[in-house]
């Protein structure tokens, strides 16, 4: 039994040996692996990226109110007697005053102009109460400082001040017919808050006319993920047509509208590594043809032809598995970290950063090492059946 | 050479189909291989010599009769039960040596012996004691691209008795050599069944390296006309 593992160690370290000989078309394979890899991962961690960008903004906490069926908040709206009828709900946190803590918000698009590409595209602007900027987790002002109530002042997300040009503390912003100033840049810790401006919520209403309403609210739960006092009540009153979830929930479903970058990812990645899985299994029977010789002569001497089945399979893996790692390695260079920014559910720009985390790479590797077995299954079938007569035809 | 059979051929039949032809190469051939026999087979393209070799070395078989060696019968053994049988009993040389162009001439002389359960200590030994026997210590580490056809096929002979089989098969082991060259390996060959007692069957076209052997057999249409040139 010993004797098997030392048969197809020696096999597969001849085989390594004599790569060398099969340099190009070796490489050939490793880099179309590499390319599969390199592309599954990039697609893999831009969603993965953009997903936690989303859910690290959602928290179990707080719940988020919007209008029935409105689906983002740009499209939702409620009045200040709705925001009045809420704030008294069962469930919500109160504060040493008995009040409870609550933040009515507006929510309305400006134009920013991108670094990298110098075009236009949506910023969302939210218009807070006091109390809002507690409401969010991980939130601090990372420079200058907080808004004034009443004035014309914003503070800006760390992800827009990186994507878009313009925004540095100081800098006068025209949105519509006002002027506003920078004074303070905030970080939520990369969520999809940071993609945002953000001022006193009554100076929007004044400036962008919408009177006394609102567009969601936002309050602190008494018990995390708990929003059943609020839920009773809304079905209970005929005047409040409003959907009530934590906002945790809300922010996991506007990560879904991008849920197809990843089937997506799959689906090409899948089609390349047909293409792949074609480059080895050219390459493996090229291998197991230019070793004929060789195989035969080992069968000759007494090795079994599991040995030669395993050496030819384990070559195969191997190539894949470099491939894989070496696409694995490009994705992480060029891929993790990268800053953009996409369209969201409201149709304005959220800020991520790719992330290749570590079970992205086991996709990969995973990836690699089916192109590998399945690759080299059917050669190494081949190496195994090889007559041993074949010894005595062919000279080396 | 004593009077103890090694190898029996019993009624041995072999044909096969090409094309759309039954094409018979042996028809009840009987053979019998003794003890310390050097055995040389000759006969035209055609004959079955090669095919003969082949079913001796067990990477052939035969479509019926018996073949048996050192009193077993070793023509219903599987693959892999043939594998093993040829790893203990039988050394092969090659027209074109067959050497691993990968390892060193050490490393393909060792190469029988991954199939053993010896340690590496005693396996190096024992490539050494080879290496000394075919007087090429000195060329232990090089290449086979590195030696001259002679000194390969040195290798392949060291490589063949390395773990010390009952028979070697040689087939045309001279026929990609120049004439000294050739007289130095059959001298070997020579030596080997001489001295160490090993039973040898070389396959060969050439009549001068066919004297080496103690007798002749001659293969025509799947039969033998045997010459005993040593008698």
């Amino acid at each position: 039994m010993t004797s098997i593992f030392s048969q197809i160690w020696a096999v597969v370290a001849m085989n390594i040996r004599s790569l060398p000989r099969r340099l190009w078309m070796s490489l050939a394979a490793v880099f179309a692996v590499t390319v599969v890899v390199a592309v599954l991962l990039s697609f893999l961690s831009m969603a993965r990226g953009f997903s936690q960008t989303l859910e690290g903004a959602g928290s179990e906490s707080t719940a988020i109110i919007t209008r029935s069926g409105s689906r983002s908040e740009l499209n939702s709206s409620m009045s200040n007697e709705t925001v009045k009828i809420l704030s008294t709900a069962p469930g919500i946190a109160r504060d040493a005053n008995d009040n409870p803590i609550y933040s009515a918000e507006l929510y309305v698009i400006v134009d920013g102009i991108k670094r990298t590409s110098k075009t236009e595209a949506n910023i969302p602007m939210r218009g807070i109460s006091p109390v809002g900027f507690d409401l969010r987790e991980n939130v601090e002002i990372i420079e200058g400082r907080l808004f004034t109530t009443g004035r014309n002042e914003i503070i800006v997300g760390a992800g827009v001040l990186r994507e878009f040009e313009g925004f540095e503390i100081g800098k006068e912003l025209r949105f519509g017919n006002t002027e506003w100033t920078v004074v303070g840049v905030f970080s939520t810790g990369g969520s999809a808050f940071e993609s945002e401006l953000w001022t006193d919520a009554r100076t929007v209403q004044t400036q962008f006319r919408r009177g006394s309403s609102y567009q969601t609210m936002r309050v602190l739960l008494e018990t995390p993920g708990d929003v059943s006092g609020m839920v009773e009540l809304v079905e209970n009153d005929p005047r409040l047509n409003l959907d009530v979830e934590t906002e945790a929930a809300f922010f996991a479903e506007q990560g879904e509208a991008l849920s197809y970058i990843v089937i997506v990812g799959w689906v090409i990645s899948f089609l390349m590594a047909l293409g792949a899985l074609a480059g080895a299994l050219n390459t493996m029977y090229t291998s197991v043809s230019s070793r004929a010789a060789e195989i035969a002569t080992l069968r000759a001497l007494g090795f079994s032809n599991t040995s030669a089945f395993v050496g030819t399979l384990v070559e195969s893996v191997l190539l894949s598995l470099i491939g894989g790692a070496i696409g694995a390695f490009l994705s992480y260079i060029f891929m993790d970290g990268i800053s953009t920014s996409t369209l969201g559910a409201s149709f304005t720009q959220v800020v991520f950063t790719f992330s290749l985390t570590s079970d992205l790479f086991i996709n990969g590797v995973w990836l690699a090492l089916i192109i590998g077995v399945v690759g080299g299954f059917f050669p190494a079938w081949q190496a195994a059946r090889l007559p041993v007569m074949v010894a005595f035809r062919q000279g080396n | 050479m004593n009077d103890e059979i090694l190898y029996d051929l019993k009624s041995i039949s072999k044909s096969f189909v090409k094309g759309k032809e039954q094409v018979t190469v042996f028809d009840g051939l009987n053979m019998s291989i003794k003890q310390g026999d050097f055995l040389a087979i000759m006969g035209p393209s055609g004959s079955g010599k090669t095919t003969l070799l082949n079913m001796l070395g067990g990477v052939d078989q035969p479509t019926g009769g018996e073949v048996w060696f050192d009193g077993n019968r070793v023509d219903t053994l599987s693959e892999n039960g043939l594998a093993q049988w040829r790893a203990n009993n039988i050394g092969f040389i090659f027209q074109f040596y067959n050497l691993m162009p990968m390892l060193n001439a050490a490393r393909n002389i060792e190469l029988p012996l991954l199939l053993t359960n010896l340690s590496k200590a005693q396996r190096k030994k024992s490539v050494a004691t080879a290496l000394e026997l075919v007087e090429l210590s000195d060329r232990a580490k090089h290449m086979p691209n590195e030696l001259s056809g002679g000194q390969q096929q040195r290798v392949a002979i060291a490589r063949a008795i390395i773990s010390d089989p009952k028979l070697l098969l040689c087939d045309e082991p001279t026929g990609d050599l120049d004439r000294h060259t050739a007289d130095e390996i059959l001298q070997m060959l020579q030596l080997l069944n001489e001295k160490f007692g090993k039973t040898i069957v070389m396959v060969t076209h050439d009549p001068r390296a066919a004297e080496f052997a103690k007798r002749t057999l001659h293969l025509d249409k799947g039969e033998f006309v045997e010459k005993d040139l040593a008698a």
